[in-house]
């Protein structure tokens, strides 16, 4: 079965440590911060402004100064700092954000990423994305492994515009986790019940697949 | 004789000296921290051949949004346009220059404005279109392009306060591009909720000092709020 978001969002938890300073994209790696791992403590940043983003407000809560990269209203948790766009991508840019997850409309074997536009249909802007992929050592791409006619979007090279070039060295899909080295992607993990010959069906670029290929764990 | 004191008391006074084919830089995120009035302003005003240069551009009839449908903008320099229908219909027409720039190469471009740097090199967008046409570097064996320096003729800024002389703070999120935006314009003008006298605000906490600042209006804000985004109050507990 492939995951779903949520499934997608824990599996990528599992990949935080205590003490990471982290950057999620919007959509399915927002849900990421509902499975942070008991016992461990991380701190999200969000990219306009905000380090130490806390839960969505209650209503009585709510401030229309305080939201997130989302432009959703948030809270800050305890010992959250504020600044402004300069120094949030100064965090960026330098390298001090442990993880970054995003997502990806298509990931290539080089670690291309393309991600923020399809050209003539949707023209809405990078945002933060491209100095998110730019400046993070540390980045997890989460995305459906194929488009709902099947289409690979794990490709030889990505076809749309590029967001960042030669960056992504992790992918998680609904599928499988994967990693990006020497050109190629290498199979890590697959989803329980999903076999090697699906993924491989559904992998356009060069897929290395090791003798025992294990079922992530939840 | 006014000294440091640079409150000016109408929207006219704050935008004087706007005229068309202007460059403006605005603060805010989104709705977040946007210069509202001063945005309704150039609307009144209606002043147009603009090239606006601001993170995203409003939402239809809010905030930048407003100045789209008598075609006030002329040119966009942003990093995010989505949540636009005029803006989208205006940009696919060919009516309407949009240049895409990464969040964070755009805050630099506002802050190495403001600070005399006319250029700098950055990772960021290597080998994307935004390098087209950008001379490339390498240092370290890592590939760089050289992004240049913005400045406006005018910056237009929301704060949280200030004190008479134009020392500026900010409130949480609503920070944002505003202390940036505030640097890079030959003539900054920033509308607060609340204005005291100098002295007021401890020089230790003031983020924005007033040397950046040519004026300042007291302002009365809606602060529309693009995604309201709740969790259910907690009904048992306190």
């Amino acid at each position: 079965m492939a995951l779903s978001r949520e499934q997608i969002a824990q599996r990528v938890a599992q990949e935080l440590q205590d003490g990471y300073y982290v950057n999620l994209g919007i959509g399915i790696p927002t849900l990421v911060a509902n499975f942070v791992p008991e016992g461990i403590e991380v701190m999200l940043q969000s990219e306009n402004g905000l380090l130490g983003m806390g839960q969505f407000p209650t209503e009585q809560e709510i401030d229309a100064d305080l939201i997130n990269a989302g432009k959703q209203t948030v809270t800050m948790a305890t010992g959250a700092s504020l600044f402004d766009s300069a120094e949030s991508f100064a965090m960026i840019r330098g390298g001090h954000v442990d993880l970054t997850v995003l997502g990806a409309f298509e990931v290539d074997v080089n670690g291309s990423i393309a991600s923020y536009m399809i050209p003539g249909k949707l023209i809405k802007g990078m945002g933060g994305a491209m100095d998110l992929v730019a400046g993070a050592d540390n980045i997890i791409v989460t995305m459906t492994h194929a488009s709902k006619h099947g289409v690979s979007k794990l490709l030889s090279e990505c076809s749309l515009p590029l967001t960042g070039r030669s960056c992504i060295k992790k992918v998680l899909t609904d599928l499988a986790f994967i990693e990006i080295k020497d050109g190629k992607f290498h199979l890590l993990e697959r989803a329980p019940g999903v076999s090697v010959a699906e993924i491989e069906k559904l992998t356009a670029g060069e897929l290395v697949i090791p003798e025992h290929v294990p079922e992530m764990t939840f | 004789m006014a000294g440091f004191n640079k409150v000016v008391n109408s929207y006219e006074e704050a935008l004087a000296g706007l005229e068309d084919n202007m460059t403006i830089i605005a603060g805010g995120f989104g709705l977040c921290g946007i210069p509202e009035n001063l945005i309704a302003e150039i609307k009144r005003k209606g002043t147009n051949g603009l090239t606006v240069v601001s993170n995203n551009c409003g939402v239809d009839g809010f905030g930048l949004g407003i100045l789209l449908p008598d075609r006030q903008i002329k040119k966009i320099v942003a990093s995010y346009v989505g949540e636009n229908a005029e803006f989208e219909r205006q940009m696919m027409a060919g009516e309407l220059e949009v240049e895409l720039t990464p969040q964070g190469t755009l805050a630099e471009k506002m802050r190495a404005g403001g600070a005399g740097i006319p250029a700098f090199f950055t990772a960021t967008g290597v080998g994307t279109a935004v390098a087209d046409g950008k001379e490339e570097r390498q240092f370290n064996g890592r590939d760089y392009i050289m992004e240049e320096a913005i400045t406006g003729d005018f910056a237009i800024v929301k704060a949280w306060k200030a004190d008479t002389y134009g020392n500026l703070v900010f409130r949480k999120t609503a920070r944002n591009f505003n202390p940036i935006a505030a640097t890079a314009g030959k003539i900054t003008v920033v509308e607060v909720e609340e204005i005291v006298e100098p002295g007021e605000l401890n020089p230790d906490e003031i983020h924005t000092p007033g040397i950046y600042v040519n004026r300042v209006i007291l302002g009365t804000f809606e602060k529309r709020i693009e995604q309201r985004t709740i969790r259910p109050s907690a009904t048992s507990s306190s």
